[in-house]
Order: C-alpha cells, then sequence, then structure tokens
C-alpha cells in the first residue's frame, strides 16, 4: 500500500442481514486520479460509496479516506469530501447564488473566499445572468455542473460523484467531464461511478464491481487488453455476465 | 372490464403496500370513535368545588354532606374568604366556591330565611351555569326536606322525557358525526392526492396512453378508497352498537345505501379536488380547507349551526356533510324510514352528479389539450 | 455557531421565497380566529319550542309568556296533539315539546298539584340537558311567582327558606367567545408549528437534499436546531398575530402578564417542534406525514379540553390528556388571559413542557439517524 494514497481499502464488507452488499473489496486510489468505479445496477456501488464518504458503518474491513479510519473519524471525513449524489441535491426553491452561500457557509468558507469562489465558478460556468434565478429554472445539465461545482466548494482533496450524468445529453455529458478532468489535474481525486462505458475511457483507473466484489482493476488499456475487447463496453458485459443477482431477477 | 379489474388491482397493490398510511386510513375512525363515545362528554361530574362555611353549624355541615356525596361535585378545599376562592380559581383547582352565610341554621330557624352564594368559575359558560344549577337543585332538596313533607300549594310538577336518547349520551350526537367526517376525509383527500401524484409523477400520461378509456383508469383509482371506506363505515358502526351501545333504530340497509352514496359523493369531490389541483400539496391544503374545515364547522355535530351568524347558516347548506349527518341522525338514532330523508338524499344526488359532470368535463378538456 | 446561522438563515430564504408561505403565516390565524370563534357558540340559546295545549286557560298562556320571555325559548309552533309535534321533532325543527293536559289550571286551583309533560328532543345530549334545566328553571321561576300572587303573604312566608345567589367570576357576561378564543391561539400555533416542521424535515428527505447535509460536516443537532429556530421565531410571530386579532376583534386583553403568554409559548413551541421532527423521522413522504400528524393533531385537539371539560373524561382518557400538550397550553392559555393567574399559577406546567420538550427532542434526535 502506497501510503500516499488517498482512498486505502482492504477486505471492506457491508451486510444487511443475510444480504451482502459489498463483498471484501480491497483497492487504493492516489492522489489526483480519476478512479471510475463501474457496475450494474444492484452491484454495490452505492454502499460502497456511503461507506467511504463515513455515512454507513462497514461491517467489517479497513478503509482510510485521506488518512481518517471511516469507522471512528467519519466527521473528518466529511470535512475533507465533497458529495453529489444521483438524484439533484440543490435546493431548487433557491437562487444559484443563495445555494452556494449556504453550502460554502455549512462547509466553514468565510465571506471572503465564498465571494472568491462564487465569482470563479460564475466565471466558469458562465452563468452570471442566471446568478440570481432559482435553481429550479435552470435547464437539468446546468444545475448538474452546478451541482459539481458547489460539491466541490471548499476545495476538498477528494470528491465523490455517483452517478452524476443521469439523464443528461451528450454534449452537456462532455462538458461535465471537462470539468472533472480540469478539477482532477488541479490535484483533486474523483471518484466516480457511472453506467456510461464511453465516460470509463476519461478514467485513470476503472474498477468494475460486480454482485458485490471487486472483479477487474486496472488502466483502460489493460483491461481491454486483458479481456480481448474492443472496447470498456464488451469488458463490462463479459464481466457482468457472471452475475448472479442480475441473473436470478 | 377486465382491463378495468386489472387497473384496479394496481391500486390495491399500491394501497397494501404502504402499511403506514392503510394503518392511519382504517385505525382512524376507530380512534375517533373511542374518543367521541367514552372521553368527550358534556356531562359534568366529579367538579372539584370549594367550600366557604362561615356558619361552621349543624345545618351548614349537613349541606357540605349532600354536596360531598352528589356524583356532580368532589370537594378538594375548605376556604375562608373570597380572595382565597380567587387564588383557587386562578390556579384552577375548582370551578365552583359555595358560600355559605354565617349564623345558616340559626336564621333559618328564627328567620325562616338564610342565604349560599355560589361563585362559579365563569371561563367556560356551559359548565358554569350547569355546575350552578346542579349546586341549586342539591340546595333545593335540601330545603324541601326542611319543610318535612309539608306540600308546597299550587305545584307545578314538569315530567320530562328525554326522546331519542335517554340516557343522554354524546355518543348518539358523535357517531353519526364522526362517518360523515372520516368518509369524506378518506375518500376526498385520498383520492384527490393519489390522483395527483400520479400526475406528477408524469405516470398519468402512461396510463392514459393505454388501450382503457380515461376516464375508467380515473375512476378505477377511486376503487380501493372505496372498499376501504365501506370497512370503515362497517367498523363504526360495529364499535357504536357493541361498544358504545348506540342502537341502530331503523333500517340498515337504508343506513348502509345512504353511506354508500355519501362515499361516492365523497368521491365525487376527490375527483373535482384532483382535476384542479396541479401539485399533492396543493391537493392535500385544498382538501383540509375546502372540505374538511367547512365539514367540521358546518356539518351541526361540533358547532350548533343555530347559533351562528346568518351568512355561515347560509353557507352551511352547500356542506354535503350536513345532508349526510342529517341522514344517518334520522335513521340511526330517530329510527325513521326513507320518507323523512328522501329530501336530504335528493340533495346528495344532485350535488354528487353535478361534481361528477364537471370533473369529467374538466377531465375531458384536460385530454383534448394534452 | 456559524452553521446554525447558516441553516437558519437558508430556512428563511426558502420560506419567503414561497408567497403561499407568508399567505398562511398571516392569513391562517386571520381566518380561524375570525371564523372558528363565531361557530364554536355553545351557549344553549334559540331553543325552539312546541306547545300541545289541551287547556287553553289564561294561565297556560301566562306560563308560556314567562317561558318565552328569558329570550333563549321560543315558541315556533302551536300543535292540537304529540303525533303532530313528534314530527317537528324528526324534522329538528323543534327541541322541546310541552304538552299541557286538560284541566291543568282547574287542578292546580283544587288539588293544589298540576303536571306537565316536558319532552326534549335529546340526540344531542348537552343541548338537551341544558335546555331541560333551563325551562326546568323557569318553571320554578313562575311556580314561585304565581304562589306569592295567589297566597296571602302572612300564610306563606312561615317556610324556611334558603336563598340561593350566583355570580359568575371571570366571564360575567358569559360570553363564549372569550372563552374559545384563547383556546383557538393554542390550536393555531400548534399547526403552525408541529404541521409546518414535519413537513419542513420530510420535503428534503423526498427532494434528497438531507444526502448531502448528511455527507457534510454538518452536526446532527446543529442542522436540527438550525431547522427550529425559524419555526420557533415564526410561531412567535402567528402568536402575536393571534392576540393582536382577538384584541382587534373580541376585545380579549389578556387580564394576566402578557409576558407570562410568551414565556409559556417558548416552551411550548419546542415541544410541538419536537413531536413534529418526530414524526418526520417515522415517515418518508408529505402524504404520510400529512396523515400521520393530522392523525394525532385530532386526537390531541379533542382530549385538550378546549370543546369539552376535561374532568368530565374517564380515568384512561385524563391520563391520555396528561400526556397532551395541547391540554396544558390551553388551561394555561385560559387562565392567564382570562383570570390573570401570576406565574406561581403556571409554573408547574412550565416544568411539565420542559420536560416533554428534552424527551421529545432526545427522542427525536435519537431517531434521526445520520448513520445506520
Amino acid at each position: 500500500m502506497n501510503p500516499d494514497n488517498i482512498i486505502k481499502v482492504e477486505k471492506l464488507t457491508k451486510r444487511f442481514g443475510e444480504f451482502v452488499a459489498v463483498d471484501q473489496i480491497s483497492m487504493d486510489v492516489g492522489r489526483g486520479q480519476i478512479f471510475g468505479f463501474l457496475g450494474a445496477n444492484g452491484a454495490g456501488k452505492t454502499t460502497a460509496i456511503k461507506m467511504l464518504s463515513g455515512l454507513l458503518q462497514p461491517t467489517a474491513g479497513k478503509a482510510m479516506v485521506n488518512g481518517f479510519d471511516v469507522y471512528t473519524e467519519p466527521e473528518k471525513i466529511k470535512r475533507n469530501i465533497g458529495y453529489m449524489s444521483q438524484r439533484f441535491s440543490l435546493y431548487d426553491d433557491l437562487t444559484v447564488v443563495e445555494n452556494m452561500k449556504f453550502y460554502g457557509g455549512i462547509y466553514g468558507l468565510n465571506n471572503k473566499e465564498l465571494k472568491i469562489k462564487t465569482e470563479e465558478i460564475i466565471q466558469l460556468l458562465h452563468i452570471g445572468d442566471f446568478k440570481d434565478k432559482l435553481v429550479r429554472s435552470l435547464p437539468l445539465g446546468w444545475k448538474q455542473k452546478l451541482a459539481f461545482s458547489i460539491s466541490i466548494l471548499h476545495n476538498p482533496p477528494l470528491v465523490f460523484l455517483d452517478e452524476p450524468t443521469g439523464g443528461v445529453d451528450p454534449i452537456t455529458r462532455r462538458e461535465f467531464w471537462e470539468l472533472i478532468t480540469q478539477s482532477a489535474n488541479g490535484g483533486m481525486t474523483v471518484f466516480v461511478t457511472t453506467h456510461y462505458m464511453d465516460e470509463a475511457e476519461y478514467c485513470d483507473i476503472v474498477s468494475i464491481m460486480v454482485d458485490g466484489r471487486i472483479e477487474a482493476m486496472g488502466s483502460t488499456r489493460e483491461l481491454k487488453t486483458k479481456y480481448k475487447a474492443e472496447d470498456m463496453e464488451s469488458v463490462f458485459v463479459t464481466l457482468a455476465r457472471k452475475s448472479k443477482r442480475a441473473n436470478q431477477e | 372490464m377486465r382491463q378495468f379489474w386489472i387497473f384496479v388491482r394496481k391500486e390495491l397493490w399500491h394501497i397494501l403496500r404502504d402499511r403506514q398510511t392503510l394503518f392511519v386510513l382504517i385505525g382512524m375512525p376507530v380512534a375517533q370513535i373511542l374518543i367521541f363515545g367514552f372521553a368527550l362528554s358534556n356531562e359534568v361530574k366529579n367538579s372539584k368545588i370549594a367550600i366557604v362555611d362561615h356558619a361552621r353549624d349543624n345545618a351548614s355541615g349537613e349541606l357540605i354532606n349532600r354536596l360531598e356525596s352528589s356524583k356532580y361535585f368532589e370537594i378538594t378545599d375548605f376556604l375562608n374568604s373570597d380572595h382565597e376562592i380567587e387564588k383557587a380559581f386562578k390556579k384552577g383547582s375548582v370551578r365552583l366556591a359555595v358560600v355559605i352565610a354565617p349564623h345558616f341554621e340559626e336564621s333559618l330557624k328564627h328567620e325562616n330565611k338564610s342565604s349560599i352564594q355560589l361563585i362559579a368559575d365563569g371561563t367556560d359558560p356551559n359548565v358554569g351555569t350547569t355546575l350552578v344549577s346542579y349546586a341549586s337543585a342539591i340546595i333545593g332538596d335540601y330545603q324541601n326536606e326542611l319543610l318535612q313533607n309539608t306540600k308546597l300549594p299550587y305545584t307545578i310538577k314538569p315530567e320530562i322525557r328525554m326522546i331519542y336518547n335517554e340516557q343522554l349520551k354524546a355518543s348518539y350526537n358523535y357517531v353519526p358525526g364522526v362517518m360523515a367526517m372520516v368518509l369524506l376525509l378518506v375518500c376526498s383527500l385520498m383520492t384527490s392526492v393519489a390522483i395527483v401524484r400520479e400526475k406528477e409523477l408524469g405516470m398519468m400520461e402512461v396510463l392514459l396512453v393505454s388501450p382503457l378509456n380515461p376516464f375508467f383508469v380515473v375512476i378505477s383509482k377511486t376503487v380501493p378508497y372505496l372498499i376501504i371506506s365501506i370497512i370503515n363505515v362497517v367498523s363504526i358502526l360495529l364499535l357504536s352498537y357493541f361498544v358504545l351501545e348506540v342502537p341502530i333504530k331503523g333500517s340498515l340497509m337504508l343506513l348502509f345505501a345512504e353511506s354508500i352514496l355519501f362515499i361516492v359523493t365523497s368521491l365525487s369531490l376527490g375527483l373535482f379536488i384532483s382535476s384542479n389541483a396541479k401539485t399533492q400539496t396543493a391537493a392535500m391544503f385544498g382538501t383540509l380547507i375546502g372540505l374538511f374545515m367547512p365539514t367540521l364547522l358546518f356539518s351541526g355535530f361540533m358547532f350548533p349551526i343555530d347559533n351562528m351568524p346568518v351568512p355561515m347558516q347560509v353557507i352551511s347548506n352547500i356542506i354535503p356533510s350536513k345532508w349526510f349527518f342529517i341522514i344517518v341522525k334520522s335513521v340511526m338514532i330517530k329510527g325513521l324510514g326513507f320518507a323523512s330523508i328522501w329530501k336530504e338524499t335528493l340533495i346528495l344526488l344532485a350535488f354528487t352528479s353535478f361534481m361528477i359532470f364537471v370533473s369529467v368535463k374538466k377531465f375531458n378538456k384536460r385530454l383534448e389539450i394534452a | 455557531m456559524r452553521n446554525i446561522i447558516t441553516i437558519v438563515r437558508k430556512e428563511f430564504a426558502q420560506f419567503f421565497r414561497d408567497k403561499a408561505n407568508i399567505r398562511m403565516l398571516l392569513v391562517m390565524p386571520v381566518i380561524q380566529l375570525l371564523i372558528l370563534p363565531l361557530a364554536a357558540d355553545y351557549e344553549v340559546k334559540n331553543i325552539k319550542l312546541a306547545l300541545i295545549d289541551h287547556d287553553h286557560s289564561p294561565g297556560v298562556n301566562q306560563m308560556i309568556q314567562k317561558i318565552t320571555s328569558s329570550g333563549y325559548i321560543h315558541l315556533v309552533a302551536y300543535e292540537s296533539d304529540y303525533k303532530d309535534a313528534l314530527r317537528l321533532f324528526e324534522q329538528d325543527k323543534a327541541d322541546i315539546m310541552i304538552e299541557v293536559p286538560p284541566q291543568f289550571e282547574e287542578n292546580l286551583i283544587r288539588n293544589n298539584e298540576a303536571s306537565i309533560s316536558v319532552s326534549v328532543n335529546a340526540v344531542n345530549g348537552a343541548r338537551a340537558s341544558i335546555g331541560g334545566q333551563y325551562l326546568q328553571k323557569i318553571l320554578q321561576d313562575y311556580n314561585m311567582d304565581i304562589r306569592l300572587k295567589w297566597i296571602q303573604f302572612p300564610r306563606f312566608n312561615p317556610i324556611p327558606l334558603v336563598q340561593v345567589e350566583s355570580a359568575y367570576w371571570f366571564n360575567p357576561h358569559m360570553n363564549y367567545k372569550q372563552f374559545m378564543v384563547p383556546g383557538i391561539l393554542v390550536i393555531l400555533l400548534t399547526m403552525v408549528g408541529a404541521n409546518m416542521s414535519a413537513l419542513n424535515f420530510v420535503k428534503e428527505k423526498e427532494l434528497g437534499t438531507i444526502e448531502q447535509i448528511n455527507v457534510s460536516p454538518i452536526q446532527k443537532h446543529e442542522f436540527i436546531i438550525g431547522k427550529l429556530i425559524p419555526f420557533w421565531i415564526m410561531g412567535q410571530v402567528v402568536l402575536s398575530i393571534g392576540l393582536l386579532i382577538a384584541y382587534l376583534v373580541y376585545g380579549v386583553v389578556p387580564v394576566g402578564n402578557i409576558g407570562l403568554i410568551y414565556l409559556f409559548s417558548s416552551f411550548y413551541l419546542l415541544v410541538v417542534l419536537a413531536f413534529g421532527l418526530l414524526i418526520s423521522t417515522f415517515v418518508q413522504t408529505q402524504q404520510q406525514t400529512m396523515l400521520v400528524s393530522f392523525f394525532f393533531m385530532m386526537i390531541f385537539i379533542l382530549l385538550s379540553g378546549l370543546y369539552t371539560m376535561i374532568d368530565s373524561m374517564p380515568a384512561w382518557a385524563q391520563m391520555i390528556t396528561k400526556l397532551d400538550p395541547i391540554a396544558y397550553f390551553v388551561r394555561v392559555n385560559r387562565m392567564v388571559i382570562m383570570k390573570g393567574s401570576g406565574l406561581s399559577d403556571i409554573l408547574p406546567d412550565i416544568g411539565i413542557m420542559i420536560c416533554m420538550a428534552s424527551a421529545l427532542i432526545s427522542w427525536a434526535v435519537w431517531n434521526y439517524h445520520k448513520r445506520s
């Protein structure tokens, strides 16, 4: 294990009664990486993310996030991560600026920092005209980009994105990934789950989860070579076919 | 028709899944009947009273004994002055003070005249009046006994009979009221919210493109609530008959038929609201403010309509629950037949047809636009 | 602290964004206070009397005149027999019928005694019993009148007589509105507190924004406190509006110290808000919230003593009222507003509010799992 890795996970397990949602997964994520976390629905991705972000107590195994233990220091972890879930999570009856002020306030930004950050995001997303409009009135793609920008308002070293591009058109998706890459270039680690296999290509490392276990991990090129596949789609299908959960349904 | 039942089955599944809601829907009438039947009575008993006995003689002692032994009063304080009475009232520890004048027995014997003052906490006017009249009656009995069978001349003896409800049970009035309230709430609130929820979630379009006639889609949503309401009617009647001992004097069939008519009325109101509301919250507040509040206010079982200002009395006529309340009271408590309630029934029928007509019209228009 | 302020600010921004909220905050107290006291007039008056007179003597006329002159009882119909009069009962067109037998006056004079039969429509038991009492009292008075008139004074006087005088304190005009307004104020406050706060929490759940809060460094208690403060303030605002309306419309001026009302409401609001919070931890959707809070609200309001006296409830129901916060505030509010009770009178109630608030808040916070 490289001590500098931001996420260090060993045999992490979560059981809900009889059901093993996450089954002894292990992984290491280096700083500044974009880590793609792929898997079919119900493979256990969201449960894994919830454990890593301090929302859910694991049943067994070890996990350190940015040097903090998920068992004993979840509050410290929360201070050091950003999080954006598959469900849209800005208040749609507040304006763009009000949302920024709120989340900035929660993460302890002072007024000066907040002002600079707000200005930065408005510039970056070109939403100067909309800053006093209700979030409700923005198109979905913009909301999504805004939610991402706000989730990293406090400059966390690590951000979790749980299916951030669901339901968004291809052009916006590309723009969204540009934002992500930009942040990663700035040194931020991005831990992202997705269904879109073309998006896997943006990731430095990809892991594929099947039935609560990590079946494969590596760069997309390594995986494609290993499974002798043209693209990630075929890699995924090859692996996902083994799933017992999916076949049961 | 088969398709219709498939829709109904889907709606039933929805409701059976949602245990919390189902529990409240079935449990609400039970709780209401029990509370109204047992806990809410205007009967005054065991009221805490204070005695200010300035006489402290045999006669006053005898009188106090009589007050003590009555089921209406419980003497908790013996006080000495008006000031202390005021203090006790302010603490809320007693509701009535009986002040016996000094030399009570002596004056009664020698001057044939003596006085007692009843001071009531008038905060609640009805309770105040009732307590004073009970205490007066006890004092009156005492006085009659002092007369030792000397018969008063020229006595008018009123023989009072309570018709329909000899024991003056409050539940006779509340049971019909609870029926009106519960049926209206379950049917109109739940249907309107259920339909609007589908609209909100965008499921409505999916259902509407199905081969079934759109209006049946909507009707199918009301069937489960119709069933729950019938269960509620049965449980209310069983509880009130066996537990509260409220008799069903008239025809059970008639009562049932009228209940189903009112259920349909309430469903039509639910349809009407859902054809107007865009969000669940709007539907909820619409039902609560537009239907539930008026039912509570104007049906006549919680608030006396006769005492209201004229404009409010006029408004009460357009509240369907008022008519249903009258119907249930007539059939269940008074034991009357259809001949006495045909007018009320007709009003409900007309109201229901009107509501259905308006909602269908509105609903069809929506479809054409969509 | 800063975190709490951030949340409070956000809540206020959201609240005032929606004009419907403001309207509700202002209009609800106005409507409830204008309509409910008008409707909740339980004074028994307008009693409709039907007369079946088989005697047709001047005495009967005098008696009826005495009865109707009270103003509470109106003669609405003369009927020739009991059956016809009963039909009026069936249609609720009469509340009381008096049947005067033939030779009533004659019997009274000859036999020193005559009876009349009184029937009361008793579907509404409370109204029937009070109406019956009125009538009896009036008949007694009338009886006394004729004795005094027909008998020479010296002959009548030797009977021992206990004079009963009655007085009603705190509400000498026996005005029902004075009695209802303080109670309705409490209901208002409760609706704002419990309903709106529960809905507010559940809305965050439904929209998923709560997840975003959960992964943030905000602590459980900070989030809850930050959310409760705005509703606490709005509760006090509603109370103030209500008190103002009570004064302007009904002339209700608290006899006691108005500060006591605010003191009590400060603790009371904590209880109600905690209750709303507790509900929100058990339910998932706004629809369930409405239904569940409605269910409890109904039980609490009915048992609060707002409409019926707690003293006359059975023991088990009285036990429940001990757990009913509304019952405490209704009682305290009436005591302070109508009787001018002081701090020492309501101190025990304040103590109970504090206990309830602590218990409910602990329960709610414990239930509000941040980590499952």
